[in-house]
């Protein structure tokens, strides 16, 4: 539960006097600009963000940002961060984490942290390539992609971090292009206000090791043609032209155009990212064309804090205990003379 | 009910080992613990052993099924649970056979007669009925038919299972081992009461049972004499029975209060340091966070991250573990955040000897992690002092900002002994390292001139904002630094930084003699075994023995070279091939050690110690 402040920042307040080091023209660029912008509007004050990471290039991010940051080791920060908001449910907390960092060396973390529901923010650069190691292919690697370890091609089937994320109970999770900043800060605003793990993956270009891997479906001129932007409570609507929707047909989604064979605006669906059941939300997350982007999930579930607050509260309430003497005395005790 | 009858005058003894022995569905433990704690409220001193298989549920009557219960009561100071055994009960053929070993010539054997059928004498691999074979002549061997017994003794209570007929018998012998030993059956009577308060029936059964066995060991010409063991000379104070990890979670509660601060634990399941977890999940009430983690690597993360946000951090684990966690230890002492990581050796490597102990992680924890990574070890030396130096790892890691490694071993922490209860008042004060302050020119990495340890800014705090991390950090501003000279700085800074610890721990002390011929060195778990030898040995009209324990490994005491040069030679005796020999052999190369190892994932014997020693003297 972080305290809300009236105190003013700008951009500037959240920027570190270090030197930022990617590659030029890098999305991370995006994302940490979106980041500083966004941070004033959320309300929290300054001390009460963490920002944590693991190992990669996404992980440098807490160094840029003037707030308390913790860079940790590969695939570890949900550990971290879990420790961080368990200690001080008081602080905003944010873990930046890659393709490899959370699906790979750090798979297992990220799986649980997921289950377990605490108030953690999670953004998730996903490149589908390592970056910092020079251009393996990672979890996220399509088949048949060629880089330094898979000269012929790839031959391990890729994670989807969506499927991945709503298998593991994921109460919230979005998706945006790394170059909309404007949908990516919505998104970080909605993250922080979600109470919950917010999973947000974006889709990172590395200009390096897999330049344009995601073009064809960010890419400025096509971006409308072949994502869709969804918001809770508004019908599954997209196209350039807004002309395009999607319907339930069976167990598929289908994309329909509104005009053709009858269909009207009215006969698409309409988002409920709040549903429980996250049937709909998998097909959506699993879906090609279009790209599901925008808030896909967002179920309001008790945390894990609440839940570990609640007990407290009872056992202190029935127990006898205030001070570690009254334990130590308590119970088969004798007298020496 | 209690006992009153007249009885004839009981022998005098100073000690007794008493061992009992049975089907891991027997109630061993609880007739141990309840036999450990009436003499505790006796006044006896006390240390005891359980030893059960790794097995959960493992078939009945089978050899690797048994589980058992050591207990060495005296009236005289009592280190260790004792080598050979002075009584031995054993319920069924298979624990006569794997424990009778044990058991000293001529000293009493009681079993079960009722449970050496044909069927059991063959899961105990026996070809024939050592009761009838003459195997066991050169013991007293009680017969007693136990079952058959119990089972008379319930006829009239009603709503009794069979099973729980058959439960009961160990009552039986708990009882008549209270006639022999001339203890009030008071105690467990007073247990049974509470612990089954909705279940009228199984106190009466219970009751019943034991006082049968107590009645039974009276009237039984086999047993002609009773004994007692008097009160022995301890410390006046109000006492308790505690289990070394007991003590270990007890010591960070008290070193929580005392700091202020709040306890988070993060820790997975992980034998034989589980119970650590176990005992701190219980108190909420004094707001502990006890987090289960999906892995070791998660546990111990965790806790870095609580350290972060400024809580007295712990993870608790085993050798298997502390090499999951080696990677993030190192990440705490890159960040020098305070961290207590606790490892109850067990054997190994690998999976090893889960249940037994040993003292072979020395070296991992010295050690076992990438790069030059210091950090202060010390070890727990006894069931009780669990206690006191979980709270003193708490104290170090939080005067110095550094992670501490507190080891202790399966033998320390699933024993227990008396423990004189400490108040949170009466133990040393914490001086943490939290800044609050926002001052001209602050760096995350500026540091206590004295003992070089950082100051310590937590999330929350206006002004402070920073970043840490694995990184190299420049050794003023604290920012990434890829500079050579300054890698080789912050190298030393973080090797100094452990070396000035030595300032704030006690001196090394050495018991019986402080100088002579032998001076025998343990550390760790091994005092009680030890201690006791030397003692021995002393009586025996050996004065020029002392003894030295170390609880501090790293850094050492600061007289160490003092204390080892007032010797001719020097005895280095650990649960491992030499580890802390090594490490002094480093620091103190113009000393020659003599080496003493065993490695079987069991404690030193006595009669083994003692051979040594006389070797050497």
């Amino acid at each position: 539960m972080e305290t809300t402040v009236e105190k003013k920042y700008t951009a500037k307040d959240f920027t570190s006097d270090q030197e930022v080091r990617w590659c030029p023209g890098c999305d991370d660029y995006v994302i940490l600009r979106t980041m500083q912008k966004i941070l004033p509007e959320m309300g929290v004050a300054r001390e009460d963000v963490v920002f944590v990471s693991g190992i990669g290039c996404s992980s440098r991010f807490p160094y840029y940002l003037d707030t308390y940051g913790i860079h940790s080791i590969h695939g570890r920060a949900p550990g971290i961060a879990s420790g961080i908001k368990l200690a001080n449910p008081n602080l905003s907390v944010w873990i930046a984490t890659g393709d490899g960092d959370a699906m790979a060396i750090g798979g297992n973390h990220f799986i649980h942290v997921l289950r377990r529901n605490i108030d953690l923010n999670i953004i998730l650069f996903n490149n589908e390539i390592y970056g910092l190691t020079k251009g393996q292919f990672s979890p996220t690697s399509l088949i048949g992609q060629k880089t330094k370890s898979s000269p012929y091609g790839n031959t391990q089937p890729p994670f989807s971090p969506g499927e991945l994320a709503l298998g593991a109970q994921a109460r919230f999770f979005a998706r945006v292009g790394g170059g909309s900043p404007k949908e990516m800060g919505q998104i970080f605003i909605e993250a922080q206000q979600f109470k919950g793990t917010s999973l947000i993956e974006i889709l990172q270009n590395c200009v390096i090791f897999n330049d344009g891997c995601f073009n064809h479906l960010t890419d400025k001129d096509v971006k409308e043609d072949k994502q869709i932007y969804l918001e809770h409570g508004k019908p599954m609507i997209f196209g350039k032209n807004r002309d395009k929707g999607l319907v339930l047909k069976g167990l598929k989604l289908e994309v329909v155009t509104i005009g053709e064979n009858g269909v009207t605006q009215e006969d698409l669906l309409v988002h409920n990212a709040k549903e429980q059941d996250p049937t709909l939300h998998y097909m959506l997350v699993r879906m090609e064309y279009p790209l599901a982007t925008g808030v896909i999930r967002s179920f309001s579930d008790v945390t894990l804090e609440e839940r570990e607050d609640d007990l407290t509260a009872q056992v202190k309430a029935n127990s006898s205990f205030t001070k570690t003497d009254d334990l130590f005395f308590s119970g088969e005790t004798y007298e020496v003379k | 009910m209690g006992a009153t009858t007249i009885k004839p005058q009981p022998e005098k003894l100073e000690a007794v080992v008493i061992r009992f022995v049975g089907d891991s569905g027997d109630g061993m433990q609880l007739t141990g613990t309840q036999f450990t704690d009436t003499s505790a409220m006796f006044g006896n001193d006390i240390a005891t052993f359980p030893n059960y298989p790794a097995e959960i549920r493992a078939p009945q009557g089978s050899l690797y099924g048994v589980s058992g219960y050591q207990v060495h009561i005296g009236s005289v100071e009592v280190s260790t649970p004792g080598d050979a055994v002075d009584l031995l009960v054993a319920m069924n053929p298979a624990a006569l056979k794997t424990n009778l070993y044990a058991l000293k010539p001529g000293h009493t054997l009681i079993v079960d007669i009722d449970s050496f059928n044909k069927k059991n004498l063959e899961k105990a691999e026996y070809t024939s009925n050592p009761l009838e074979d003459g195997s066991l002549d050169n013991y007293r061997v009680i017969e007693v038919d136990m079952t058959s017994l119990t089972k008379e003794a319930l006829k009239d209570v009603a709503g009794l299972d069979t099973k729980s007929i058959s439960r009961s018998k160990n009552m039986f012998s708990l009882g008549m081992i209270y006639w022999m030993y001339n203890r009030s059956t008071e105690y467990t009577i007073d247990f049974f009461n509470k612990k089954f308060k909705s279940k009228p029936h199984i106190v009466e059964a219970n009751t019943k049972v034991l006082m049968a066995g107590y009645y039974f060991a009276e009237t039984l010409e086999l047993i002609p004499n009773s004994y007692t063991i008097s009160p022995a000379k301890m410390p006046s104070g109000t006492y308790r029975i505690i289990m070394g990890n007991t003590a270990t979670a007890w010591g960070f509660l008290a070193a929580a209060e005392k700091s202020g601060l709040e306890l988070f634990l993060g820790s997975y399941p992980i034998t034989p340091a589980t119970d650590i977890l176990h005992e701190l999940v219980k108190h909420k009430h004094f707001g502990v966070k006890a987090f289960q983690a999906e892995d070791e690597i998660a546990g111990i993360t965790s806790a870095i991250g609580a350290a972060f946000a400024g809580d007295l951090a712990i993870t608790t684990t085993s050798g298997p573990g502390l090499a999951l966690k080696g990677e993030a230890i190192g990440l705490a002492i890159m960040t020098e955040l305070p961290l207590v990581i606790v490892d109850v050796q067990r054997g190994g490597p690998s999976t090893g000897l889960p249940t037994k102990t040993e003292q072979s992680d020395l070296l991992q924890a010295m050690y076992g992690r990438n790069g030059e990574s210091p950090l202060i070890v010390i070890a727990a030396s006894t069931p009780a002092n669990c206690f006191n130096f979980a709270y003193e790892a708490a104290r170090l890691a939080l005067e110095h900002m550094t992670p501490v490694i507190l080891l202790t071993d399966g033998y320390i922490a699933n024993g227990s002994a008396p423990w004189k209860i400490q108040t949170v008042a009466e133990m040393p004060e914490i001086k943490s390292n939290r800044i609050t302050e926002v001052k001209e020119d602050w760096h995350p990495y500026d540091r206590d001139e004295k003992t070089l340890a950082r100051n310590w800014a937590v999330p929350g705090t206006p002004g402070l904002e920073h970043r840490i991390g694995g990184l190299e950090k420049d050794a003023v501003t604290g920012n990434i630094s890829y500079d050579p000279k300054n890698h080789e700085q912050m190298t030393q800074i973080r090797a100094e930084k452990i070396e000035r610890v030595k300032f704030n721990i006690p001196d090394l002390e050495t018991e019986f003699a402080n100088e002579g011929d032998l001076l025998v060195i343990g550390w760790g778990g091994t005092y009680g075994s030890l201690h006791s030898a030397v003692k021995q040995m002393n009586e025996l009209g050996h004065k020029n023995i002392g003894y030295a324990h170390f609880n501090y490994i790293n850094p050492m005491p600061k007289n160490t070279e003092e204390v080892l040069s007032k010797f001719k030679k020097i005895l280095v005796c650990e649960l491992n091939s030499g580890q802390f020999a090594s490490l002094l052999k480093i620091k103190y190369s113009k000393f020659d050690f003599y080496q003493f190892n065993k490695v079987q994932g069991l404690p030193f014997a006595n009669e083994d110690l003692i051979e040594k020693f006389k070797s050497l003297v």
